[in-house]
């Protein structure tokens, strides 16, 4: 998917350092290691279950996890960027109460739905005008953002849950060949992100944004406008899987997804994307996705305490950053 | 420029406006805002924090982020805990009721110790290690506990005692300020800032850190031990994490394996950044972090007597990080004048 990945070895160069050989080039590629993971943990999952191995079940089991994956697909363009957005599982929360409210009150549903797209969209402008136009660190925006979103979220719905119409709920399940709906719209969008970043030149300005912003400024790239409009498509992405979540759950709460965003920048780096920017694929966060799901439905499988998968999913992090950052260094010498 | 024009070109003076206008807007529509007894009440709500936000602004001024603390708070509140609830059963007696305190500060620091090692034998962004840690720590607490909560009743009534008794209260048919008094955990939370601005500003350790934040390149070429200072900022935000996990349990009276510390994280950050400490490293002060803390509170305090309901808060709180973000911003750069023309 990123060709140019491959190109930036130094092969080219005059003096003639000799060609990397090929097996090295795939393992610094930053998804490596999440793909390795990924393996060895459906491996380790049989091991554990012999139900393990039911890819009904395990798809059953993605539909949970497929509002956060989709967004961290976007998520990763936006890291890859230099930036960083903790908002979007309060956009999804804020966007989802937006739209169950405007339903309940009486409006057509479909219009219900345009309103909430359209609450996530602001919410992304938003943030693109704190980090942008007024060039503050985005974490921090993000933050200030995210305690904002879920406060007006828990504004509009208080501390009931607003339930949806019955023919509304269940989009997961929603079979299409046998995939769940949710999963499908994870892989497409993934698919289109990932020829997005990896081959246009939109997305490879992204990259340049997130090397280095200056330069890529000098080299006549508006980087504001490219921000921009990876804020509008986090916040609009994300309100799309709120209200995803609200149709998969029934009723819609102000704590929907909470602290959806860190699992978000968790699929993100356990995909290899590096959080300064620069440096990242949307192949990695798909599979890291896919490595979330497989290690948590095992230890469901297996028994595990659920507290435990907390456990090892911080350990899975910090080792596959310790992993990729020393396969990386070796190889640079 | 006079003196006065430099003491308001100072960060902590935006801050300070706004704690001031915060409070006369407020006490002009309820005047029991103005109050000693709401001081205390102010003053109740933000220990925790304050403690919290002196580690992090030393982590942050060393151009790193702690993450975990929260978790650090959740874990160590949970060992103490389990301590008393354990004693007696296990050892035939009662721990003396302070042991709690040591135990939480030491254990805060260990899995503080943890987070620097990681960051600086591996060189990784502190941001994706604190991540980590934050889940793992959590997922211990949960381990260790086995899910269950400290209840009430477990936890010594002299460590309850700290959030409401004081060395010294006003007595009650004093003229002015009656029964007023300031709880131990207050004391404990403005003397660990007292000791931090001391160690910032008056130690060469402290100096260090500023210099590793402003300039890593530079910094080791001139002599600092940047591997020792950075696992001992670590360290130290670890363990008043732990500090603040032992609070938490005098001020709540229970340690939750769930909620304890959930989130503190981001109340801390807010706090420090509102205080104008730079998220790039190399600038902050204690004075202005305890300037951000105490707005918070004020925020918190007056949300109840102004009527607004409880669900609002949290839109408030993000409301007020953001415009906070807004007037530190201008006032950086222009000086307080700078509000002019905002205003205008």
């Amino acid at each position: 998917m990123t060709a140019a990945d491959a190109r930036s070895t130094p092969s080219t160069m005059r003096d003639a350092a000799p060609a990397r050989p090929r097996w090295q080039v795939l393992l610094i590629r930053p998804e490596t290691m999440t793909f390795i993971l990924l393996v060895l943990g459906v491996i380790a999952g049989s091991l554990l279950s012999p139900f393990f191995l039911d890819i009904e079940y395990i798809l059953s089991s993605f539909t949970l996890y497929a509002e956060f994956s989709i967004v961290a697909l976007v998520l990763t363009m936006v890291i890859i960027a230099g930036e960083i957005d903790l908002s979007p599982a309060a956009n999804m929360a804020l966007s989802a109460c937006v739209f169950a409210w405007l339903q309940q009150a009486g409006l057509p549903i479909p219009l219900a739905i345009v309103v909430g797209l359209c609450s996530g969209l602001l919410m992304g402008a938003l943030n693109a005008y704190f980090v942008i136009g007024l060039q503050l660190p985005s974490i921090i925006v993000t933050i200030g953002t995210l305690t904002l979103y879920r406060g007006l979220a828990q504004v509009i719905a208080g501390d009931k849950s607003i339930r949806v119409p019955d023919w509304f709920i269940g989009i997961d399940k929603i079979m299409i060949a046998g995939i769940p709906l949710p999963v499908v719209i994870f892989a497409i969008l993934a698919v289109i992100l990932g020829l997005v970043l990896g081959g246009t030149i939109y997305g490879r300005q992204i990259y340049q944004i997130g090397t280095n912003e200056v330069a890529a400024r000098h080299a006549g790239i508006r980087s504001a406008r490219i921000k921009l409009s990876l804020f509008l498509l986090i916040g609009l992405v994300a309100a799309a899987a709120g209200i995803m979540t609200a149709s998969r759950l029934g009723s819609v709460r102000y704590d929907l997804g909470l602290g959806g965003e860190l699992q978000m920048v968790l699929m993100a780096m356990l995909g290899g994307t590096y959080i300064f920017g620069g440096r990242g694929t949307i192949l990695g966060t798909f599979l890291a996705a896919w490595l979330l799901v497989i290690v948590s439905t095992g230890m469901i499988v297996a028994n595990v305490l659920p507290a435990t998968q907390l456990c090892v999913l911080g350990v899975l992090l910090i080792v596959s950053i310790i992993a990729t950052n020393f396969i990386y260094s070796r190889t640079q010498r | 420029m006079s003196a006065l024009g430099t003491l308001f070109r100072r960060r902590e003076a935006g801050i300070l406006v706004m704690i001031v206008l915060f409070c006369l807007f407020v006490g002009l529509q309820k005047p029991q805002f103005l109050t000693l007894n709401q001081l205390r009440i102010i003053l109740l709500l933000t220990p925790l924090i304050m403690i919290g936000a002196m580690g992090q602004m030393m982590v942050l001024v060393a151009r790193h982020v702690d993450l975990s603390i929260g978790s650090i708070l959740g874990f160590s509140a949970m060992v103490s805990g389990m301590l008393y609830r354990f004693d007696e059963t296990a050892f035939g007696f009662n721990v003396p009721w302070w042991t709690g305190i040591p135990l939480s500060v030491l254990v805060g620091a260990i899995l503080g110790f943890a987070n620097g090692m990681l960051v600086q034998l591996f060189r990784l962004p502190a941001i994706i290690v604190t991540l980590g840690t934050m889940s793992l720590y959590r997922g211990l607490t949960f381990i260790i506990s086995d899910a269950k909560q400290i209840d009430r009743q477990w936890i010594p009534t002299e460590i309850k005692g700290l959030s409401s008794t004081s060395i010294f209260t006003v007595p009650k048919d004093f003229p002015i300020a009656g029964g007023f008094n300031i709880p131990w955990i207050v004391m404990i939370a403005f003397g660990v800032a007292i000791l931090t601005h001391l160690f910032l500003a008056h130690t060469r350790i402290g100096r260090q850190i500023y210099a590793i934040g402003s300039n890593p390149v530079a910094a080791p070429l001139r002599g600092i031990n940047v591997a020792r200072v950075t696992v001992l900022v670590f360290t130290i935000s670890g363990a008043l994490s732990g500090l603040a996990g032992i609070m938490y349990a005098s001020r709540w009276g229970f340690v939750n394996p769930s909620n304890t510390g959930f989130g503190f994280e981001f109340q801390v950050i807010a706090a420090v950044v509102i205080g104008g400490v730079s998220i790039n490293g190399g600038v902050g002060t204690v004075l202005g972090t305890v300037l951000g803390v105490l707005l918070l509170g004020c925020v918190a305090a007056a949300l109840p007597l102004l009527g607004i309901p409880g669900t609002s808060q949290a839109a408030i709180y993000g409301a007020v990080i953001l415009v906070a973000l807004l007037i530190d911003r201008t006032v950086r750069q222009q000086g307080i004048v700078g509000l002019k023309r905002v205003r205008a």
